[in-house]
């Protein structure tokens, strides 16, 4: 939490903001590690659980709110403020990578 | 040891070209190699390499728009979901071919351009192409697809960098690489009138710098250095056939763009054998993979780990030794050939060589004698 312009993004992604996957990022099934990665040009992010969860969601008709309560529905194990910060740290992070819209 | 992931699979669909580009990193005999492989022999090279965990797949040239079969091989590489770019020039394309592009669905366009400046861009690529250009950069744009901008940089276009930067913001790309020229096949043979002066070199790295922060999280600017300016070598290609494949228009199975041009190192076909046992088995693949081929003063060297001695193409063009410390190493042994280079450069003399049918005949007769000065 060094960089200012991240803690900025973060305060951001805490409203009501709809993010949207940029079109150059595409969610995909990995099926030689079994899991969901991220691809976009060059790179490719492999994801934890609760990721793609969060990306589905990200279509620019869910608020960042909406999206944890989605996410706290569907993980019932999980404290909220944990989701919590789980998504506002993942959107600020591939948003500062330029794929989120919206 | 079994054989790494390959994550990238470039494509090399074709090695004609309507430009010819001063910088092209094709080899110098490509004219020799015009036996390109069929629609069937790509698709069934995607499906095997999608097999092997490829993710990402780089349809370039040459320009791969002269394949009239583009639209079919996107279409099937998407249909085993590997993530499609094409690297263009643009020239071939028009509104129309871009559509029908997204329809069969392709991910994503690179676009190459040479200067803000019409008289050095087409200086450059030695054809008129600069209007042309800027009209598919917006078309990409309006056809509904995210656009990187390609820029290689080198003393004749270095200092517009903050006017490229700009003219890309303008034009709405996602994605700037600024790409310093790396001296392999055409570039090497033009190094003393494309190689940037220490000073110029210097000015790149703030502007691009302040340029990131004003643009992060709208337009992604991607730069490379020139590795004569680092004290250590770039580690080249994350590894000799580690996570990358380059596969040429006759079929061949390379580490990377330049790889060919090693003697004594056996690339296979896909003609021949399937990829997967390629990737596993080929001679040339097998030849600089782990440390084992390393001498001194990699073999003893902590940073062997981090940059795999450098570059083994570049070793072998500027030492005529493939084993040997890429020369850009401040610990080289042969440094002086890169010291010598850059002078080279401070005088900024050197004449300018096409990449064309002629030239390329030309330059095919004396290959045998390896390019090394």
């Amino acid at each position: 939490m060094s960089e200012p312009r991240l803690k900025e993004s973060v305060a951001d992604t805490s409203g009501v903001w709809r993010p949207r996957l940029s079109p150059k990022a595409r969610l995909r099934w990995d099926e030689v590690e079994k899991r969901y990665m991220l691809v976009f040009p060059e790179a490719a992010l492999m994801l934890n659980e609760t990721a793609p969860e969060i990306l589905k969601l990200c279509n620019g008709e869910h608020t960042v709110n909406g999206i944890i309560d989605a996410l706290v529905q569907r993980f019932t194990g999980i404290e909220r403020k944990i989701i919590e910060e789980d998504v506002t740290s993942f959107l600020a992070r591939i948003r500062a990578r330029g794929l989120l819209e919206g | 040891m079994g054989a790494p992931r390959p994550y990238t699979l470039v494509a090399e669909l074709t090695y004609k070209c309507p430009l010819k580009c001063l910088y092209c990193s094709n080899p110098v005999n490509f004219h020799e190699m015009r036996d390109e492989l069929s629609t069937e022999q790509w698709i069934r090279t995607f499906s095997e390499a999608a097999d092997l965990g490829v993710v990402q797949l780089h349809f370039t040239g040459g320009e791969p728009v002269v394949r009239k079969d583009l639209p079919e091989l996107i279409r099937h590489a998407r249909s085993r979901d590997l993530y499609t770019n094409l690297i263009t020039g643009g020239t071939l394309l028009d509104e129309g071919k871009l559509r029908q592009l997204r329809d069969c669905g392709l991910d994503h366009i690179q676009l190459s351009v040479q200067d803000t400046d019409r008289r050095t861009a087409e200086l450059i690529a030695g054809i008129r192409s600069y209007d042309k250009k800027l009209d598919i950069a917006r078309l990409v744009k309006k056809v509904g697809f995210p656009l990187t901008l390609n820029v290689c940089l080198h003393r004749l276009n270095i200092d517009h960098v903050p006017a490229l930067i700009a003219q890309a913001a303008e034009l709405g790309a996602q994605r700037l690489e600024l790409a310093n020229t790396a001296y392999y096949g055409w570039a090497l043979e033009n190094r003393s009138a494309l190689m940037p002066t220490r000073a110029q070199f210097d000015a790149l790295e703030p502007l691009v710098r302040e340029a990131r922060a004003r643009y992060q999280g709208t337009m992604e600017i991607i730069s490379t250095k020139v590795d004569y300016y680092s004290e250590y070598p770039k580690p080249c290609m994350g590894g000799w056939a580690n996570t990358y494949m380059v596969i040429i228009p006759t079929g061949e199975v390379l580490p990377c763009h330049a790889a060919h041009r090693i003697p004594g190192l056996h690339f296979d076909s896909v003609r021949e054998r399937p990829l997967a046992t390629i990737w596993e088995e080929s001679q040339g693949l097998n030849a600089f993979r782990g440390d084992d081929w390393m001498q001194e003063p990699c073999r003893s060297c902590p940073m062997k780990a981090i940059d795999f001695g450098g570059c083994r193409c570049q070793a072998y063009l500027l030492t005529k030794d493939a084993a040997a410390t890429d020369p850009v190493c401040s610990l080289s042994p042969r440094h002086d050939i890169i010291r010598e280079a850059i002078a080279q450069a401070e005088r900024g003399d050197g004449s300018l060589i096409y990449r064309d049918v002629k030239n390329s005949e030309r330059l095919s007769l004396d290959l045998r004698e390896p390019v090394a000065r």
